[in-house]
């Protein structure tokens, strides 16, 4: 064919709307037509009804005062001066807050129940199986008014709060948890702390390295322990134990002092870790179901026990299978602290997109900030799993 | 185990003997050196100690069988093992009793108002310390919970159109149930129109669409006209197309004029007015709302996803590019800031006086957002399929469509089944997040009903979010196993 083409002769003559390219062309350029009319009418369309309801366009309202007080803040937020830029990022800082604590906790509950559920044990996998389908067939949303407007309102009101000894007090109005307070000298723990975990990733790439050469082995999880542990703990007691309690005391209209956990943050909280920890466990019983049999029995031919068989062996090649779905249940539940605008919990959604925007009325720079900070943090989890994943991925010849 | 005795012990005195029997003749004799393993004795041998038939087989020692072995195996094995045990019973001792004790032992099933579910304290009828469900408010507002604030005298509307879903909706799960193709046209185009009029009360006014002002008021008469204009110009320009790529124009045309003339019958129904009260769709609620979302939801992301993930796999790069992005986008932010943005951000983009309806702007949200993601399933459906596949196709000259459509698509829709029920697993889960933007579905019902000051009572939420759980609980459980029963079915690959 193509020696004959040459000369454009031979080349089938037909019709310009019958070549799959000319088509592929017209299509596009009709699509993109569409694509652009629409936006621009859209557009046009948003700023005469902006003019018309009277709403200020621009980002110019991120450097105005709020005025609406935040309940939970780690960010020193003051209802008076504080603008909504402050409020976007003490917002996004509370949603990260959540995000975070959750992915640990759903983390933990995903593993221990997912391993339940295989366990011999027929009570423990029954449970875990129980757990799992329940909590997977019930909406988050009504998970987390059961947990706020039902469970957490059966706590003793304020006057007469739960002791809970070293762990501070529990009552109606949240958790008054012992609250930090640092002494001259904290430095020192701190530093103390940092040099012993780099000693630590020492002691362990030195214990490696010897290893692969010599094959004698070095009890690197006791010494890391012994110095993660005991390095800070001499620290402290060389600059005066700096480092004390201030314990919430029972006061006559409710607990004072103490770092104040609030009730919506402890409801999200449960909620969001119970319902992923369900889909993780899942996730979990999968990936250590995938890993072949023959591994397990080749590992306990080669004489290696149940612990190294299961730490060496099968672990490693479950986490490449549970990896990448872990990764889209982290970004879930990221995406799903926004149910916090239901309970009130100062979350991104709440502050910003809800009590910001029945402020000012700028719908359009609001949301659109809104979502593509949400866009950002999904593209940053996924972007450190994939690179995690990478790292973790099987090398092949 | 009786041929072969290992044991010297079990047959006493025969040790050191067996060398000094006279054996007789053609009979095998035990070999002195032998003797002592006492070996086993070649057939035939008839020695006294030598067993002749199999002992019968004996059961299992009572320890080894039975439930209190299979107790012992598996729940107190170990020390571990039976600190596990216990600590799962401990688990199940602590939800379970309490569990029952509310929802059934303890709960009240009759009454008219708050003061037979509160405490004497409370200013009830119970005795103090009494925690039990109250069941009696699920069932006073049971009607609430389903229907929402639809009229009274209109509900039949509503158990119609439920009896119509749910009565072409089974026959089509069950794989052995006849007439599928007429099931399917069904439910696919009769029951929308026929639930949307139901539902809404029908008689919708038609306005004209094109720019023909100048001539005609507007109304149903330029409509009808509109319509006619937008007809013609239509099979013009399919008369064009097929003309330009040479192929015979008349079977492009007379497509064209079926789906115009079906969808003016589908106008004309639903102008006319049948003599049903309209009901706005702010008086809708309940499961009803619920069921509308989920439903609407599901049928309209399918299509679109379908089109997204072929998009997303195409070989144009604009309309890939399009795809990706789309996708991405719906797939990166939270429900709720795109059900925001459909609520208050989507009058803004429209014309002025153009309003749409609360609900609707919703199912917009919804539907773009479901879209996205079952794009994402198709997608892995659609990789899933060997290229040999595509080839194959195209070598008996299908084109690009008919290869799709008759291909490709059963293939790839068949394997990604558990993925769609899936994903309308959770879309149905999410349209709980509606009573955000203020819509009253299921739970935003019962969540309204909390105000009511004739049922308030501490355990009233409770014994509702139970309620709700459960409901929600049957309505989920029964889809995932549906789709795993599909699965098995579907299971035909040689693999």
């Amino acid at each position: 064919m193509a020696v004959t083409t040459a000369g454009g002769e031979s080349a089938p003559k037909v019709a310009l709307l019958n070549d799959p390219k000319t088509r592929a062309w017209i299509f596009q350029i009709l699509l993109l037509i569409v694509l652009v009319w629409l936006t621009w009418v859209g557009i046009q369309n948003m700023f005469d009804n902006l003019r018309a309801a009277n709403i200020a366009s621009g980002f110019g309202f991120l450097s105005r005062n709020a005025g609406f007080a935040i309940s939970q803040s780690l960010l020193e937020y003051d209802q008076a001066t504080s603008t909504f830029g402050r409020v976007f990022v003490v917002g996004l800082i509370n949603t990260l807050l959540i995000s975070i604590v959750g992915i640990v906790i759903a983390t933990v509950l995903g593993f221990v129940v997912g391993i339940a559920r295989l366990s011999q044990n027929w009570v423990v996998s029954k449970l875990a199986t129980v757990y799992i389908e329940v909590l997977r067939n019930i909406p988050l949303l009504l998970q987390i008014f059961v947990w706020y407007f039902a469970v957490l309102r059966l706590l003793p009101g304020r006057r007469d709060s739960l002791d809970m000894g070293f762990l501070g007090q529990l009552n109606i109005s949240g958790w008054y948890a012992p609250k930090p307070v640092y002494g001259e000298g904290i430095n020192l723990v701190l530093g103390a702390f940092l040099i012993a975990v780099v000693g630590a990733f020492i002691v362990a790439r030195w214990s490696r390295k010897r290893q692969e050469a010599t094959g004698e082995r070095f009890p690197v999880f006791w010494t890391s322990v012994g110095l993660i542990v005991g390095l800070p703990l001499i620290a402290y007691f060389i600059a005066g134990m700096p480092l004390s309690f201030e314990y919430p005391e029972q006061g006559n209209f409710g607990p004072r002092g103490g770092a104040r956990v609030y009730p919506e943050f402890i409801g999200l909280l449960l909620a969001l870790s119970f319902y992923t920890g369900a889909f993780i466990a899942e996730i979990v019983r999968a990936g250590i179901l995938g890993v072949n049999k023959g591994q397990t029995e080749a590992s306990h031919a080669l004489g290696l026990r149940n612990g190294p068989t299961l730490r060496l062996v099968v672990v490693p090649q479950a986490l490449r299978i549970i990896i990448p779905p872990l990764t889209s249940q982290y970004l879930n539940l990221t995406k799903n602290s926004s149910l916090a605008v239901a309970i009130a919990y100062p979350d991104l959604v709440s502050v910003f997109a809800g009590t910001a925007l029945n402020q000012t009325g700028q719908a359009v720079e609001i949301l659109m900030m809104t979502m593509l900070t949400y866009l950002a943090l999904s593209l940053l989890i996924s972007a450190f799993m994939n690179w995690y994943n990478a790292k973790m991925a099987l090398v092949e010849r | 185990m009786a041929k072969e005795p290992k044991n010297p012990k079990s047959v006493p005195g025969v040790k050191g003997k067996a060398a000094d029997v006279a054996a007789p003749e053609g009979t095998p004799v035990a070999y002195p050196h032998t003797a002592d393993a006492l070996a086993p004795v070649p057939h035939g041998g008839n020695f006294a100690y030598v067993r002749t038939e199999m002992a019968s087989s004996e059961p299992a020692p009572a320890n080894a069988s039975g439930p209190l072995a299979w107790v012992r195996e598996n729940l107190f094995s170990s020390i571990p093992n039976t600190l596990l045990t216990l600590f799962a019973i401990y688990l199940i001792y602590v939800i379970v009793p309490p569990l029952v004790q509310f929802a059934f032992v303890e709960a009240v099933w009759t009454g008219s108002d708050r003061s037979v579910c509160a405490t004497e304290q409370q200013g009830g009828i119970q005795p103090n310390g009494w925690f039990g469900a109250c069941w009696a408010y699920v069932g006073a507002y049971g009607e609430q919970f389903i229907y929402g604030r639809y009229p009274d005298e209109e509900l039949w509307r509503v158990n119609v159109v439920g009896v119509l879903f749910f009565g072409s909706l089974i026959p089509l799960l069950i794989p052995s149930a006849p007439f599928k193709r007429e099931n399917i046209i069904f439910i696919s185009i009769v029951f929308p129109v026929a639930a949307l009029v139901l539902l809404t009360g029908g008689n919708f006014e038609l306005n004209g669409f094109l720019p023909t002002g100048f001539i005609l008021d507007p109304g149903t008469v330029k409509f009808w006209v509109d319509y006619i204009i937008l007809s013609a110009i239509i099979a013009g320009i399919a008369y064009a197309i097929a003309r330009a790529s040479d192929k015979d124009p008349m079977p492009g045309i007379r497509s064209v004029g079926f789906v115009m003339a079906g969808i003016a019958v589908i106008m004309l129904i639903l102008a006319t007015n049948f003599g049903l009260e309209t009901v706005p769709t702010d008086r809708w609620g309940g499961l009803l709302v619920t069921m509308v979302i989920a439903v609407t939801g599901i049928a309209v992301s399918l299509p679109i996803g379908i089109v997204l993930a072929l998009g997303r796999r195409s070989h144009m790069p604009i309309v890939r590019f399009f795809s990706v992005v789309f996708i991405e986008f719906w797939r990166g932010v939270p429900l709720i800031t795109v059900l925001f943005m459909s609520s208050v951000m989507l009058p803004l983009f429209l014309p002025e006086g153009v309003t749409f309806d609360k609900l609707l702007r919703a199912l917009v949200g919804v539907a773009m957002f479901a879209s996205a993601y079952m794009a994402e399933v198709v997608r892995g459906g659609l990789q899933a399929i060997p290229k040999g596949q595509f080839e194959g196709a195209m070598a008996l000259g299908l084109n690009y469509n008919q290869m799709m459509r008759m291909i490709i698509m059963p293939q790839a829709l068949k394997l990604v089944i558990p993925g769609i029920v899936n994903t309308f697993i959770g879309l149905f889960k999410d349209t709980t997040l509606v009573l955000i933007i203020g819509l009253f579905d299921f739970l935003g019902q019962i969540q309204s009903s909390f105000t009511d000051p004739t049922w308030a009572t501490p355990v009233q939420a409770l014994s509702a979010y139970l309620f709700a759980a459960f409901i929600y609980f049957v309505f989920c459980f029964g889809m995932s196993r549906y789709s795993i029963f599909m699965e098995r079915r579907l299971d035909t690959g040689h693999r």
